[in-house]
């Protein structure tokens, strides 16, 4: 063609002619500084290709290694090595050292807290709560009101072993359902609901409570005791006092009754290692209830 | 106009799409009764009811005697589109307030007894919502349009088109009801099971189709490259579909399917279709919308051919390797990785020559950002693509990777692409099609758009600061260790750090949402043909729906 395309008025730039529904088209050319960074780009990534591993060779079962034959798994397992090599004087020691020795060397205790803590969020904090707060079912660490025994033998006992768990040794108890299992009749519950209400000195119907005497003697008292104050030997509860794993009021003292509660804690011996149960036991200690 | 370019009568489009109902109804029938699988039953009940409803329309529409006018285009299809997109973008949009607010306040937003009002089934179905449902809708209703009038051709296939549209809503349909139901394949942005896959394939098919006959059917010499990336778009959806979701079923009346594939070929097949989800659907799609609706707004020509042709190819070949980057420091070979990141890096330009183009379109006609809050949305979709796209490259750089991968950072740089850019140029396609294809003079209001324009910055401001800075914490939070060799933070600790964000997050979401209801508003009052009172709103052209042979 002869004829010149149009040009534009405000960029005094050609057109390529075509219009379609309106809409034009400058011929422009690539602006430079596209182009000088887009082939910079290009080059970046051709010197990282033949630095680092890159194409693959499928006829030869390869690739080609890179010429600083970089691997991102022996890098890691460098790391984590130097990790286990920065820790490891102190988790042999922490493993050698009986517990009650530990807080007598100032760095060894700072090394099993440091230990215990972040192991606790990993592994702890889901169910007792960051810090040990503890949740409904899920016993507060940071008191001094202990199911099974707060001393750093109940404690490491308990982590190494769990609660109604899988290992031989777990500890062991079962509430029977009094209700469900029709032990007990719903008015009879009623009553315990009343006495136990009672026995945290709260206010309580007294005819209930004198009804329930010989019922809490007969069914409850040969573990949670003739006061009620609970036996650790067999995890049964105080229920004397304001601390309540499931809740204190009515309706969730009739639902234990009934149906009684079975939570469990995991046996963490063989999941974690010795020295990491120790800082366990340490830091849980130190929460606040230790004995 | 001639009375040889009017058909009347039915036509053998009519018959073929007839047939091919009674067919698909007869399937659906067939898996309702014989499947022991009681959510394969509620799907095929939703089938055979949406085949029946269609073959019930189509019957009528013959009844009453089709016309087709190869004079003029089809708007029809389109405003049903624009509908369909506002609709499912608010549904999208209000979906993702309400995960957010989840995230924020996990115990208050926690349905114990409402299993399908939770996050991990609600999550899905706002991706799904807003990708396919309204980004999708925008792609199909935008390229309906765009091919037509810069073709200067009647859509292909007469009735088929119809069932592109309609067969895309019973995707929708089916997906979002699997998703709220338990049915999903776990592979994000396609969890769709086979049958649901199937369906998509032969809607999408049909898609391709008519996009294809109408490009045929053109009066012009050239195609204009809005075009060549819709067809991009669709072609390589169309490739991505298909392989990512090969599956075997269980048995032809389950809903469940095993991926053809296993292990790391899994992933990277799920990457390399998830990487080209963000590259074909929602940059190549969506930047066909940019290249027709900016230089018609702006009534300038795009800034340079010669880079849209440059670009166009450049991004075609290098996007589709760039999948490797979602997975950084895994059990992907770290070959794959290199070429992953490499292949991000040099797309940075050809992504940015995409920008340049609509930027640069409007030199010559700046002052109209000042006058037409359209006019600026667009634009600012374009920055945003800019800052995305050049995001995006670095996140893929395996150090920069090392710190922001799994962390909020992520999910900041998807909303600036896909509320800033994505969202963006569909509100101003959206603001601009309405009048046009209503034959309105003007938009309802002009006060409203710049509302809408402000409010929704605002809230994707709110939203992706907040994520990077979380995002960010969150990475340098993981990675911390105390001078004794052990981590800084327990996990819950970083989730607690996350709150305050969280709810930034949730507020910037919700501003975007009274944004997009605004416009709803507006464009319903428009298409009503109502100017509000005490405003002066600029006029614009309604599209004639003849058309031209010149």
């Amino acid at each position: 063609m002869t004829e010149r395309p149009e040009v534009d008025q405000h960029s005094g730039t050609e057109t390529t002619g075509h219009e379609w529904d309106g809409i034009k088209e400058l011929n422009t050319p690539l602006p430079r500084w596209w182009l000088i960074i887009w082939a910079g780009s290009i080059i970046i990534s051709i010197i990282y290709m033949v630095l680092m591993p890159s194409w693959p060779l499928p006829w030869a079962n390869t690739y080609l290694k890179g010429l600083r034959h970089y691997s991102e798994r022996a890098h890691f397992e460098q790391d984590m090595a130097k990790l286990a090599a920065s820790r490891g004087p102190n988790e042999a020691k922490l493993a050698q050292t009986p517990l009650d020795q530990v807080e007598k060397d100032p760095d060894l205790l700072n090394f099993a807290m440091a230990a215990g803590k972040s192991a606790f969020g990993d592994n702890c904090a889901t169910c007792h709560g960051s810090g040990g707060v503890g949740a409904k079912g899920f016993p507060a660490l940071v008191d001094d009101d202990w199911l099974w025994g707060g001393t750093l033998e109940d404690i490491k006992y308990t982590i190494t072993n769990g609660i109604r768990s899988t290992g031989d040794n777990t500890r062991f108890s079962q509430m029977p359902a009094f209700g469900r299992d029709g032990m007990l009749t719903p008015q009879q519950i009623n009553d315990l609901v009343e006495y136990v209400v009672h026995l945290s000195g709260r206010e309580a119907d007294a005819a209930a409570v004198a009804r329930a005497k010989p019922l809490f003697e007969d069914n409850c008292a040969v573990c949670h005791g003739e006061d009620g104050k609970g036996t650790r030997a067999l995890g049964a509860p105080n229920l004397t006092d304001a601390i309540w794993l499931y809740g204190g009021d009515r309706d969730t003292i009739r639902e234990t009754i009934t149906n009684a509660r079975q939570g469990v804690m995991p046996t963490w011996g063989g999941k974690l290692p010795p020295w990491q149960i120790d800082a366990l036991t340490i830091y849980v200690h130190s929460l606040g209830g230790g004995e | 106009m001639s009375n040889s370019d009017v058909r009347k009568g039915v036509g053998l489009d009519v018959i073929t799409l007839g047939g091919f109902l009674i067919v698909l109804d007869v399937i659906s029938l067939f898996l309702a009764a014989r499947t022991q699988d009681p959510l394969m039953r509620m799907h095929a009940y939703i089938m055979l009811g949406a085949f029946t409803l269609g073959l019930a329309a189509l019957a009528m529409r013959a009844a009453n005697g089709i016309t087709y006018d190869e004079s003029r285009y089809e708007e029809g299809i389109v405003k049903a589109g624009v509908i369909a997109t506002v609709f499912w973008g608010i549904v999208g949009f209000s979906v993702g307030v309400i995960i957010a607010a989840q995230l924020a306040f996990p115990n208050m937003m926690y349905f114990q007894d409402i299993g399908w009002l939770n996050f991990g089934r609600l999550r899905p179905l706002h991706t799904s919502a807003v990708i396919f449902a309204f980004g999708g809708n925008a792609l199909i209703a935008t390229s309906f349009y765009v091919v037509q009038r810069t073709n200067r051709a009647r859509l292909a296939g007469g009735v088929w088109p119809w069932f592109v549209f309609w067969g895309y809503q019973l995707f929708i349909v089916l997906a979002a009801t699997g998703y709220v139901s338990g049915i999903t394949q776990s592979r994000e942005y396609a969890e769709p099971e086979w049958y649901i896959d199937l369906w998509l394939t032969i809607v999408w098919v049909a898609y391709l189709l008519v996009f294809l006959g109408t490009l045929m059917k053109r009066k012009v010499k050239h195609i204009y490259v809005a075009n060549w990336f819709y067809l991009a778009f669709i072609v390589t959806i169309a490739m991505l579909h298909i392989i990512n979701n090969l599956a075997v079923p269980i048995a032809w009346t389950e809903h469940k399917s095993y991926s053809a594939f296993s292990g790391v070929q899994d992933a990277m097949t799920q990457w390399w279709y998830g990487h080209n989800a963000v590259g074909f659907f929602l940059t190549a799609g969506f930047l066909g919308m940019m290249y027709y609706f900016v230089p018609k707004r702006a009534e300038r020509p795009v800034y340079s051919y010669r880079l849209s042709i440059v670009h166009f190819w450049a991004l075609i070949f290098i996007y589709i390797w760039a999948g490797p980057h979602h997975l950084h420091y895994t059990a992907l070979p770290q070959w794959a990785q290199t070429l992953g990141m490499t292949f991000s890096i040099m797309l940075w330009m050809p992504s940015w020559g995409g920008m340049i183009n609509g930027l640069m379109t409007l030199s010559g006609a700046w002052d109209k950002l000042r006058t037409d809050p359209v006019m600026r949305m667009l634009v600012v979709s374009v920055a945003f693509y800019g800052m995305s796209t050049f995001e995006g490259p670095v996140m893929s750089i395996r150090a920069v990777n090392s710190l922001s991968h799994y962390t909020d950072w992520t999910i900041g740089h998807v909303h600036s692409g896909a509320l800033g850019w994505v969202a963006y140029v569909s509100f101003g396609a959206l603001y601009c099609m309405v009048p046009w294809l209503w034959k309105r003079k003007r938009l309802y209001s002009n006060d409203l758009v710049e509302w809408h324009f402000w409010i929704s910055t605002i809230g994707i401001v709110f939203y992706i600061t907040a994520m990077w800075v979380s995002g960010i914490m969150q990475g340098l939070m993981w990675r911390a260790y105390n001078s004794f060799g052990f981590l800084e933070y327990s996990f819950v600790e970083t989730v607690k750090a996350m709150h305050p964000y969280y709810i930034i997050r949730m507020t910037g979401g919700l501003l975007f949402l009274i944004g997009a209801l605004i416009m709803a508003y507006n464009l319903w009052r428009t298409a009503r043909g109502d100017v509000r009172k005490g405003e002066s709103v600029p006029d614009v052209m309604p599209a004639s729906a003849a058309i031209a042979t010149a």
